[in-house]
């Protein structure tokens, strides 16, 4: 009698156990070597440590915000977690389809104690946004393809200087970052070119410079073009994500170099959808609680060459998982690779997105 | 009976009229047969004619300015902006309230992305005026509270606004729909407060804000409306009220707190002044160009969208074009015409013979062909346009043979990719197949006597295909036109990837106003647009060839 | 065209041998001479060779060997369009996307005819087969007999000297065939034309030839006139393949002259006329037609050979009497009785004599 009893109490326990810790979860991410570095640094643990937790990936980042407005509009959001660029988050904060959260409250103190909320400090770029790395959009070109007594380009305007360096370049597809470096390399100084930007003017000259090269420029849309072209041998420069150029010269060992000069940093995080149901958001804070503490982003800079996000996770970034190479000198951040930066101005292109992409699409067709 | 009958209508066994019998058995036949086929009625609608009906309505459909802003927009109808001098103070007081509670339901900055689509820089001034309003309305609330701490109080007001006389059911019923119209979403649920006629008269602005307020309360957030401090807004609405209401006559609750309120305030504060406000958040605010845009788009619906999509733009003097760097849809439009067009062309020059030696082979061989043709749709699409790319770059197959075999200088390698003539190789490919089908089918329809039959009556064998074969086979050209046309026009992926600058189509613009700037207004309209231009050029080649000409198969 | 003085060899097919894979001749060793003005029907089951003659003739297929000529000179090497000879095909071939007027200008336009003499010309074509009134139509608005019309005509408006005809009344019911084949055969001697006709219906090959030459096997089985075909079939192919016929097997047991005796294989002697036999004891296969078959022994003259029969069927036709007969161990011997007054009707079951005439009789190959 007393055996039944408590065997059914226990069963009982179990059951609720289970119920509580049993969740299905479905991330949004970006695919490729930047969602297998989230699943390696703070999936694989997590899903170790709470083996009740399932989690299914979405390779849906790049259209996250119209995909979520659907979902919106169509009452049914059926993500838990979503990766997007700051840009995004902030939209998403903007058009209300992002839940604000309190980092104090959310985020894990860094190891000496300092609150989350100093330790990622100016990252936290909008009330919605959990950062987790710093990436940056910089330039690599083809070692090979450097004429002979010339020396390796090692300033941003030598996108603009054919003469010296002949050959094509490839350039993303959208005026943000172009517009910035055209007016840097035509003479405006750092400090002032989003107030040169604003004006139509400004914008005439930014568009006046990119005209210089426009003939010699293939304009991409994904960020895995310009690795392929550089490799292809197609182009001689171009730009792109600073950890694609890292695969293309380190993990595939391509005849190509780094050109860290007016990196422009971008941050990329977490948001969490709003609406979810309060069991959902438990379990999501849960996760996002320890897939943001500073091992974790450390964790992740030994798969991607990204900055963590966090202050205190600098110093803890080691080698990289496979290669055993140092990882420091491969971060945008280091000082030696960050000597003369931009920093994306998310004000700025919130307001002028539509305005100077219709210009510089309507620049681009004719 | 039949005698009565005999020049009347014929009738049925029972004596109805036959007509009527017959009308009767049929209708239920039909009925019948429309409950068979419902299910996939249903479907059809829902799945095919509701997003083109959702569609064209997104791309006029603009309440959102009217909804986020309904005091100030109608308040602001009075305004003339070519006076050049911003609009009155009483805008301005509309404004505070309306984004107040916007802001609140996180909707201002919403509007804000919207608006930015026609003014610059409202996106972030929506984003940064919603942070600061509380502002105005916490001067005085901390003026209130240092004299009287009852004015911090939830259930005080509650009792002040109440009142003890008739209330006004009605307001807030008015605000419960502002409040629905935010929230794009039907909110049920009992408020819990009225305002008293009484007070509604006395502090009219402070009984709009705290309606607001209570009804935000209740329905949002699931609060009780007395338990519950009222926003800073609250306060600046009776700070206003209290500059000019006369308190003499009222003796409800809380009159003596008012009395002194009016006093404390003539003191302590600065009379309210929303303009200046608005003015010190952002000077934009006194812009007289952001008010003549908000006025210009504040009606329910506009053409605004399809006007944009078109190279024009709706401005507050009227529609005009773009400035010239500006215009970039009509090129788009004839590029996307042009080479469809050439796409099509190209795929009957292509197709025709595959389709001839396909209908004219033995079917061991023909079936052989036919898998080949077939081949292409079994790997996926971005795989074949990848392929193209390695095939057509400069260090690509075609260039590296075409130096190897000394017809094209390595310095001087031909440009076959990310540009019109890439896209227009990769689309061919691709939408051969859909040309070659229906071609075939109609081939292996013609048969092989016809050309016989003109031999036989003289002809060469050019004239017998010409005159006899081409023409027969002109229903299998007009199928795949059509098919091949239709597709190519709202093709998307492959000028994506190897339009470059010169090959992109519209369709990319509608996907980029989708996904990247959401403006789904605009895309609503270029989509609409293109659909009509598909229409149009549909209801011409039924004009010319006829539409009984299409063969399918 | 010269009028040939050697009338006999207007079109001529001299060892024409074809074969489509290299292996079989389907046609094999073709020799065949045709006057001007001539009607002759190629007769015989499908894939007897008579369509692929036809075929060699039109030039839409060439001979493997052999030469075939028209009015004296080989044409094997002249294509289809410049042979001059009309057509007529199975299914009509009528163009479709052309009215009945285009369809018969349409070999006077590529010979270059002007306009008011191919009006001319199409209106006396049309009015030829009476579709005078159907010049504006299109061929799918006509019926099956007006399409034929229409086909013959097309194949006549340019007046060539020959014309071929593919099966053309296959598709007609039985009443529109039989007026259609009056209609060709009277058109074709009012104009004179030199006609081959192909078809797979003895009767429409009886009645409307001047010849047949019945094809089986890739040869002509026999080449002759529609009488001599039916009453003199030189072989037992020809016996079974033209009209209706009973045949009895045995062995030649003696031959003399104009008379041969033949031992059944129930062994009964009969005496016949050989035909293709040559040897005695050469097994063969005697031939008598059915109406050659009598019982009442009044009506037969002398000499008349006699046999023992059983009446297993008896159908009343109306004109005649069909009566089926076991004779020397030959379930399927017809006999066909005129309905005469003094004709006996037969009951089932009835043991009845049957006799014929020995020269009704002919001993052909087995």
């Amino acid at each position: 009698m007393k055996l039944t009893q408590s065997l059914l109490a226990g069963t009982a326990l179990a059951l609720v156990a289970g119920t509580a810790s049993a969740q299905d979860m479905t991330f949004v991410s970006w695919g490729g070597a930047y969602q297998m570095s989230q699943q390696k640094a703070y999936v694989e643990p997590y899903v170790e440590a709470n083996p009740g937790v399932s989690i299914t990936w979405d390779e849906s980042s790049a259209e996250a915000v119209a995909r979520l407005r659907a979902m919106n509009e169509a009452g049914n959001i059926t993500w838990d977690l979503v990766d997007v660029v700051a840009a995004d988050a902030i939209r998403l904060c903007d058009e209300g389809l992002a839940m604000e959260y309190d980092p104090e409250d959310m985020l894990a103190p860094a190891d000496d104690g300092t609150s989350a909320e100093d330790d990622f400090g100016d990252m936290i770029v909008s009330d919605c946004f959990i950062p987790q790395i710093a990436y940056s959009t910089t330039f690599g070109y083809r070692t090979d393809m450097v004429p002979e007594g010339v020396d390796a380009p090692s300033d941003i305007c030598s996108i603009f200087d054919l003469e010296t360096y002949p050959g094509r370049r490839s350039l993303e597809r959208r005026p943000i970052n172009n517009m910035e470096w055209a007016l840097y390399c035509d003479g405006v100084a750092k400090d002032e070119i989003y107030d040169v930007l604003a004006t139509p003017e400004g914008q005439d000259q930014a568009l006046a410079k990119l005209d210089t090269i426009k003939d010699d420029v293939i304009w991409w849309t994904a960020g895995a073009d310009t690795p392929q072209l550089l490799a292809d041998g197609e182009i001689f420069m171009g730009s792109t994500y600073n950890g694609r150029l890292f695969s293309v010269i380190v993990e595939q060992d391509q005849p190509v170099a780094m050109m860290w000069d007016m990196q422009v940093f971008d941050l990329d995080g977490w948001i969490i959808p709003t609406g979810l149901s309060d069991e959902k958001l438990e379990a999501v804070k849960d996760f996002v609680y320890f897939a943001t503490d500073t091992q974790r982003l450390a964790d992740q800079a030994a798969y991607i060459s990204y900055g963590p996000a966090r202050q205190s996770s600098a110093p803890l970034v080691g080698e990289h998982a496979e290669l055993g190479i140092d990882m420091a000198p491969h971060m945008p951040t280091n000082p030696e690779n960050a000597e003369n930066t931009l920093l994306y101005n998310y004000e700025f292109w919130a307001d002028y997105r539509d305005d100077i992409d219709a210009k510089f699409q309507a620049w681009l067709a004719q | 009976m039949s005698d009565t009958t005999q020049n009347g209508p014929m009738l049925a066994a029972d004596g109805t009229p036959l007509k009527r019998s017959l009308n009767r058995a049929l209708r239920r036949q039909k009925l019948r047969a429309l409950m068979l086929i419902a299910p996939l009625l249903i479907f059809v609608l829902v799945t095919f004619i509701a997003p083109i009906a959702d569609m064209l309505f997104r791309s006029v459909e603009n309440q959102i300015v009217s909804d986020t802003l309904p005091t100030a927009t109608e308040v602001l109808e009075d305004w003339d902006h070519t006076t050049g001098a911003p609009p009155g103070e009483e805008v301005y007081q509309a404004l505070y309230y309306d984004l107040y509670l916007a802001a609140e339901a996180r909707a201002h900055t919403r509007l804000g992305t919207r608006l930015n689509y026609e003014y610059t820089g409202v996106s972030s001034l929506f984003r940064s005026t919603g942070r600061g309003l509380e502002d105005l309305g916490e001067e005085y609330q901390d003026i209130l509270e240092d004299a009287d701490d009852r004015w911090g109080e939830g259930a005080f007001w509650y009792e002040l606004m109440t009142g003890t006389g008739d209330t006004d059911a009605r307001l807030v019923r008015e605000h419960r729909a502002r409040l629905q119209a935010l929230e794009n979403a039907r909110l049920t649920g009992d408020v819990g407060f009225a305002p008293s006629v009484e007070i509604k008269e006395l502090l009219p602005q402070t009984t709009f804000a705290y309606t607001d307020f209570a009804v935000f309360t209740a329905l949002m957030d699931e609060d009780v409306v007395a338990e519950e401090d009222p926003w800073e807004g609250v306060y600046a609405g009776l700070a206003q009220d209290l500059e000019t209401a006369d308190l003499s006559g009222y003796d409800g609750p809380g009159a003596e707190a008012l009395v002194a309120a009016q006093q404390t305030l003539a003191e302590q504060a600065e009379p309210i002044n929303y303009t200046a406000f608005f003015e010190s958040e952002d000077k934009d605010w006194v812009s007289p160009d952001i008010w003549a845009t908000i006025q210009t788009y504040s009606s329910t619906y506009t053409g605004g969208y399809f006007l944009n999509a078109v190279d024009m733009q709706l401005t507050p003097d009227g529609i005009e074009m773009r400035p010239d760097g500006q215009r970039l849809y009509m090129v788009l439009f004839q590029r996307t015409l042009f080479m469809s067009l050439t796409i099509t062309l190209s795929c009957i020059l292509l197709g025709y013979p595959v389709a001839w030696l396909l209908a004219n082979l033995p079917a061991s061989k023909a079936n052989l062909l036919m898998i080949l043709v077939l081949l292409p749709f079994w790997t996926s699409l971005l795989v074949r346009t990848s392929a193209w790319k390695v095939m057509l770059q400069q260090q690509g197959v075609i260039n590296d043979v075409l130096v190897w075999l000394g017809l094209v200088d390595d310095a001087a390698r031909l440009v076959m990719i990310n540009n019109q003539f890439g896209t227009i190789v990769a689309m061919t490919h691709i939408l051969l197949p859909f040309m070659i089908l229906p071609l075939y089918s109609v081939m292996q329809g013609i048969p092989p006597s016809y050309l016989r039959a003109a031999k036989s009556l003289g002809a060469t064998n050019w004239t017998a295909f010409w005159r006899v074969y081409f023409p027969q086979s002109v229903p299998g050209i007009g199928a795949g036109s059509i098919l091949v046309f239709i597709l190519a026009i709202g093709y998307y992926i492959t000028p994506e990837i190897v339009g470059g600058r010169t090959g992109t189509f519209i369709s990319n613009r509608i996907a980029y106003h989708i996904s990247t700037s959401l403006n789904w207004g605009l895309a609503a309209a270029l989509g609409a647009i293109l659909l009509a231009v598909v229409l149009l050029l549909y209801w011409a080649y039924d004009r010319i060839v006829g539409i009984d000409n299409v063969k399918l198969g | 065209m010269a009028a040939t003085s050697d009338s006999e060899a207007f079109v001529a097919f001299e060892r024409v041998q074809k074969s489509y894979d290299g292996e079989t001749l389907v046609v094999k060793d073709l020799n065949l001479t045709m006057p001007k003005g001539e009607f002759l029907t190629m007769l015989g089951p499908s894939g007897s060779g008579k369509t692929t003659c036809l075929m060699m003739l039109a030039g839409f297929e060439t001979a493997t060997y052999g030469e075939i000529k028209l009015d004296g000179t080989s044409i094997n090497n002249i294509p289809p369009h410049k042979r001059g000879i009309g057509m007529v095909f199975q299914n009509y071939a009528l163009f479709p996307h052309m009215t009945v007027a285009e369809n018969l200008s349409f070999p006077l336009e590529v010979r270059k005819m002007g306009k008011s003499e191919r009006e001319g010309k199409i209106k006396r074509a049309l009015d030829m087969v009476q579709m005078g009134d159907f010049a504006g139509r299109r061929p799918t608005q006509l019926s099956g007999g007006q399409q034929q019309r229409i086909a013959l005509a097309r194949a006549l408006v340019f007046e060539p000297e020959l014309v071929l005809m593919d099966e053309p009344l296959g598709a007609l019911d039985k009443q529109l065939r039989e007026h259609m084949q009056f209609e060709i055969t009277r058109l074709a001697h009012e104009l004179g034309i030199t006609t081959v006709y192909v078809t797979h219906d003895q009767t429409e090959a009886l009645t409307m030839s001047d010849r047949v030459a019945v094809f089986n096997d890739g040869r002509i089985q026999q080449l002759a006139a529609p009488d001599t075909l039916y009453e003199e079939p030189e072989n037992s192919f020809v016996a079974q393949f033209i009209g209706e016929n009973n045949t009895l097997e045995g062995v030649v047991k003696e031959i003399s002259g104009n008379t041969c005796t033949v031992q059944l294989d129930n062994g009964e002697l009969i005496s016949a006329r050989p035909v293709n036999v040559t040897e005695v004891g050469q097994r063969t296969q005697v031939s008598i037609r059915p109406e050659r078959v009598e019982t009442n022994k009044e009506r037969l003259q002398e000499g008349a050979h006699l046999l023992k029969a059983e009446v297993l069927e008896f159908v009343y036709m109306g004109d005649i009497f069909r009566t089926r007969l076991r004779v020397a161990g030959n379930d399927d011997f017809v006999m066909k009785t005129r309905n005469a007054p003094d004709q006996e009707r037969l009951k089932k079951g009835q043991m009845v004599e049957i006799g014929w005439l020995p020269d009704d009789c002919r001993a052909l190959d087995a």
